[in-house]
């Protein structure tokens, strides 16, 4: 099996590494700062990003460098950075390891991206579950202030850049940029109507940029090895550099494999995370997190990158890959997933408050075998009504894993439906209907 | 009353925040810690720390699930249920406790030292099945691990069986 230089968990995975400061300085760490901060204007900091194609690892995978640029370039007033650790999405867990084991590869990262936008603070939003991870980073962030790569006068530069860890407090919804600004600034956790966006009126209503911890801690690499490097990497032009995939489900190692964007999801799950757990064969995977539509062993030789997943019918979102063996009841995950998305939906939207009460009511029936035929109409009506009807792209989420699986498993919908007519035959509503 | 005992916690939060407001998710963290859940004088107390409204303060709190804005027990297991967990086994985990304590989620044991509930992802579907007790971590349960972290946990109130920090697959010697 090819082999492949990692990126981000380079560090961590040479024996001994323990994140600290002088770990992480032993293998090169802070170098890139020192390269950047006054010396480096931050306009072609910004530019060397936009030209390495770094594109945003939370699951829009919006152009990095692009993002930046959007921030008013005249605007006198305070700025910030925030840093998106709330990794909330199901299949997802690879900010968890970047944060806990090589802390300042992204605290280095969030100092470049302040440093390029023009924000004296950053605030990192993490998951309030993450309480070890939280802790390792106040460590870190003291640590490097004591070493003057974090506070004022960074480097000698008369630069400041702070750095804070904020918790959430168990919120999906708050991963989503809006929706974390809100939460950032003691509210509800709901997401706001775009425009305006967050590079205009974003947290405090200030010029504000929300990157994810992955997107940051690839900022260091890329401004010491060039944006020409970053670029050769993975899948060029659009799908450049690694990704850290997670692997979970019915593996023999699942886990994270950081490896370039564009190898095969046969690669991925069959080399790195060493196959199938047992004789049964891979059934379906969901390709980028909860919110990516199921995809089938048809879509196994699809390319690991934006484009490619994208042109299969789902979405390369945050990365995480969950695999499902044969014998597996997909209407049942379908729901397992929907009752994820009606306990997480913040209940701003009507439709999509509503709407995922509704579809995990009708999914239960049909998983209890209490369902009917005009159930899956109902579904598909439900979905098609939810979808891109919301103020945030959660709505979109939510009706993915009931449509594509009514997609591609319909039959399973239906022997249970059939089931229930069985075991029904006198229930007044089901007589004379089919 | 917090501001009497943690006065000087609470100036340094207020520090990090150009706007009051943005101090109220640490501040009912703050509360919760202190007094086991967050209970309403002290979110009045809050609301005046912030010059919010008590209202304010409810409607941020009853927003996040990690708030208890009820007693729990000593020890809060939270066993994720979310789908990559359900995969591997998390149903049979919620069982396993359930024989073991006799709760169901939601439910508290009678000496009030343990309280179960399920919860979605708790970011660790690498290494499910997991749950959370208090601030802690375990993962890749079994049943036998799962009684080693009870007995150690109604002993001595922790348990070296917590995992972390996390890094899955462990590096193999081989790498380089």
């Amino acid at each position: 099996m090819p082999t492949y230089e990692p990126i981000l968990l380079k560090n961590m995975q040479q024996p001994g590494y323990g994140g600290s400061l002088a770990d992480y300085e032993r293998t090169g760490g802070y170098q890139a700062l020192r390269k950047v901060v006054g010396k480096v204007s931050p306009s072609d900091v910004t530019a060397v990003v936009m030209k390495s194609g770094l594109r945003g690892r939370g699951g829009a995978g919006f152009p990095t460098g692009v993002k930046w640029g959007f921030l008013p370039k005249d605007y006198q007033g305070p700025r910030y950075l925030c840093c998106n650790a709330d990794e909330s999405e199901p299949g997802t867990f690879k900010d968890r390891q970047l944060i806990e084991r090589d802390p300042h590869q992204l605290i280095e990262g969030i100092v470049i991206a302040c440093y390029a936008i023009g924000a004296a603070s950053s605030y990192i939003y993490i998951r309030g579950e993450f309480v070890l991870g939280a802790k390792i980073l106040e460590q870190a962030i003291a640590e490097a202030r004591a070493t003057g790569y974090v506070g004022k006068n960074i480097l000698g530069s008369n630069v400041t850049i702070d750095v804070w860890v904020h918790r959430g407090a168990g919120a999906y919804i708050c991963g989503e940029e809006t929706a974390l600004l809100e939460s950032l600034e003691g509210k509800r956790g709901l997401p706001r109507v775009k425009p305006p966006f967050p590079a205009t009126h974003g947290l405090y209503n200030k010029p504000t940029v929300v990157n994810n911890v992955e997107t940051l801690a690839n900022l260091p690499h890329i401004m010491t090895r060039g944006a020409e490097w970053f670029a050769s990497i993975g899948s060029p032009p659009k799908s450049t550099g690694t990704r850290v995939f997670c692997v979970s489900g019915h593996v023999a190692r699942p886990g994270n494999y950081d490896v370039p964007m564009g190898i095969t999801f046969r690669e991925l799950i069959y080399d790195q995370a060493g196959g199938m757990r047992s004789d049964k064969k891979l059934k379906a995977f969901i390709p980028g997190g909860a919110s990516a539509p199921f995809l089938t062993p048809d879509h196994l030789d699809v390319k690991l990158d934006f484009e490619s997943v994208a042109q299969a019918g789902s979405m390369l979102g945050s990365g995480g890959v969950t695999v499902m063996e044969e014998g597996t009841d997909m209407v049942w995950a379908a729901l397992r997933l929907m009752e994820f998305f009606y306990h997480e939906s913040c209940g701003k939207c009507s439709p999509c408050r509503e709407g995922s009460s509704w579809l995990v009511q009708v999914m239960r029936r049909i998983v209890n075998k209490r369902g009917q035929m005009s159930d899956l109409e109902t579904l598909t009506d439900l979905c098609k009504n939810i979808a891109g009807r919301t103020v945030c792209a959660f709505g979109d989420a939510e009706v993915a894993p009931i449509m594509s699986t009514l997609k591609h498993w319909r039959h399973e919908y239906v022997t249970l439906i059939h089931a229930a007519e069985t075991a029904n035959l006198i229930r007044p509503e089901a007589v004379g209907r089919h | 009353m917090l501001k009497e005992t943690h006065q000087a916690e609470i100036d340094d939060i207020l520090s990090r925040y150009p706007v009051k407001r943005s101090a109220l998710l640490p501040l009912l963290y703050l509360a919760q810690r202190a007094q086991g859940y967050v209970t309403e004088p002290a979110m009045q107390e809050i609301a005046g720390i912030l010059k919010l409204t008590p209202p304010q303060v409810y409607e941020t709190a009853t927003f996040y699930t990690m708030l208890n804005l009820k007693p729990v027990g000593k020890f809060h297991i939270q066993v994720c249920k979310s789908l990559m967990c359900a995969l591997v086994g998390s149903d049979t985990l919620i069982a396993w406790i359930d024989t073991k304590l006799g709760i169901r989620p939601g439910a508290t044991t009678a000496d009030k030292l343990f309280t179960l509930s399920a919860v979605e992802c708790l970011a660790a579907c690498g290494t499910a099945p997991m749950m959370q007790i208090n601030d802690d971590y375990y993962e890749r349960l079994t049943e036998d691990k799962l009684d080693r972290i009870l007995a150690d946990l109604r002993q001595t109130g922790a348990s070296s069986l917590k995992t972390g920090p996390f890094m899955w697959p462990e590096p193999s010697g081989a790498k380089s």
